[in-house]
């Protein structure tokens, strides 16, 4: 398979560019958020209180990677079930939010958002977090460390095997990939 | 009577979740195989690829093949002529699961369901024990994801819905999941028994081997028409769209009311981790 390479922050011509469908390796600073960190940021905008990061063309990724072993940088770092996150997402692309790294479906809601925001949803391969903790170059925590595997941590990744799930056209690789397989 | 000291189930069920997590067992490692050569789309076949090399990766470096290495679902058949001695057995299970997922450097994913706040040490895990003869211990350690599980369902079928009530059930669930619960899947199946015997009946299904078929002729060919139409409904490795969106489907049935009909359906990921033991 033809393999884009692309680098966060991400730029709105590269976003542009992209097509539900296509492989890219993603190199550069993401960001690990899953449910109980997207309830805090949610909650520290109601309060007027800034989030722990400028998400303004950032990527944020659903993951809660397991403990690094002694000498790694991290343990296994595969995706976690995106849809929990649907609740909070249209709020962070209004803010400036690019991209989601995640696995499974998004509600229309969180889609819309992404074609009004010009923003992409991208799927990393559920269960091969042994893999994917091979594209992290370095990993640091920044915010809500009390949540353990839920913290908000900073990964540094080179070449991070990704699959574009829903570009900014409309085009959904899930739903576009069932029908061609359906039999 | 034999006695046993709970250290040997402590240290037991300790090694059984790190190597569980860390080494995918060969019966999943030759399904996923098989599943490349027989996915169609190119997409699809990238993507089984990828789970071979991790599963590779995983054990080269021992490190777990997923970061979600699960609530610790522990299956114990102790022969009745066993004498455990030293403490109680799921004291035993929970110091095991604990020890495990800290010195193996295991995700702790146990919370308080309404705070959601972290237990902190993967306990307390789920433990079903059954009697049996003899006068040795099995531990079976299955840790499951979330993913997977978050699919899963008990229904209360009426008696005359029958085969097809079980069958549109299972693609209900299968479609209702898609991508979510990491396909390609393997799908468990209770029927009959009671409301809690059929959920206990799906997640005893995913214990056995894949590949494997029911005694039963009649049970037998009706995994088989599951997994042809599961594999028809196009979802494929990930939701990308394929033909290989289950590896297996197992069916496990008792007797149950005059009256009922229950049904449950328990969905793991392909990341199908279980190990087991004899002591």
């Amino acid at each position: 398979m033809e393999i884009k390479r692309i680098t966060t922050p991400l730029e709105d011509n590269v976003i542009e560019g992209l097509r539900a469908g296509e492989k890219v390796f993603l190199s550069g600073y993401i960001f690990t958020a899953r449910d109980a960190a997207h309830k805090r940021f949610v909650d520290a905008l109601e309060n007027g209180e800034a989030l722990p990061l400028d998400i303004k063309g950032q990527v944020i990724y659903y993951c809660g990677p397991s403990p690094a072993p002694p000498g790694r940088v991290i343990g296994a770092c595969g995706p976690t079930t995106s849809s929990r996150m649907d609740a909070y997402s249209p709020k962070m692309l209004s803010l400036g939010l690019k991209g989601m790294i995640g696995k499974g479906k998004r509600t229309q809601a969180v889609k819309d958002a992404m074609k009004i925001h010009k923003a992409v949803y991208f799927g990393a391969t559920g269960g091969a977090g042994a893999l994917l903790s091979k594209s992290v170059i370095s990993s640091e925590t920044i915010a809500y460390e009390e949540l353990g595997p839920e913290a908000v941590v900073k990964l540094e990744v080179k070449d991070m095997p990704l699959f574009v799930i829903n570009d900014i056209y409309g085009n959904d690789l899930y739903e576009e990939g069932k029908q061609r397989y359906k039999k | 009577m034999r006695e046993i000291h709970v250290n040997e189930i402590v240290s037991a069920v300790e090694k059984l979740f790190v190597d569980a997590n860390y080494n995918l067992s060969q019966n999943v490692f030759d399904m996923l195989n098989k599943a490349a050569e027989k996915e169609d789309s190119p997409v699809g076949k990238e993507v089984i690829k990828e789970l071979i090399a991790n599963a590779n990766l995983a054990s080269e470096e021992q490190i777990p093949i997923c970061q979600d290495t699960g609530l610790a679902v522990t299956f114990i058949e102790i022969g009745q002529d066993v004498y455990i001695t030293g403490g109680l057995l799921t004291d035993a299970i929970t110091e095991g699961v604990r020890r495990g997922y800290k010195n193996g450097y295991l995700r702790k994913s146990c919370c308080h369901p309404f705070t959601r706040k972290n237990t902190g040490d993967n306990t307390p895990p789920i433990v079903h024990t059954k009697i049996v003869y003899g006068d040795q211990i099995k531990i079976v350690a299955l840790p499951k994801g979330g993913g997977s599980e978050n699919y899963g369902e008990v229904r209360m079928l009426v008696p005359s819905q029958g085969k097809d009530g079980v069958k549109s059930f299972v693609l209900d669930m299968i479609n209702k999941g898609g991508p979510n619960p990491c396909p390609p899947i393997i799908v468990g199946v209770g029927i009959g028994g009671n409301f809690e015997t059929s959920a206990l009946l799906s997640k005893e299904a995913l214990m056995i081997p894949l590949g494997e078929r029911n005694e039963d002729p009649d049970i037998a060919a009706l995994e088989l028409e599951l997994l042809d139409e599961i594999n028809k409904t196009g979802i494929g490795p990930q939701g990308y769209g394929g033909t290989v969106t289950a590896l297996d489907v197992h069916v496990k049935m008792l007797p149950c009311h005059i009256a009922s009909f229950p049904v449950a359906v328990n969905i793991q990921c392909h990341a199908h981790r279980i190990k087991e033991i004899i002591i």
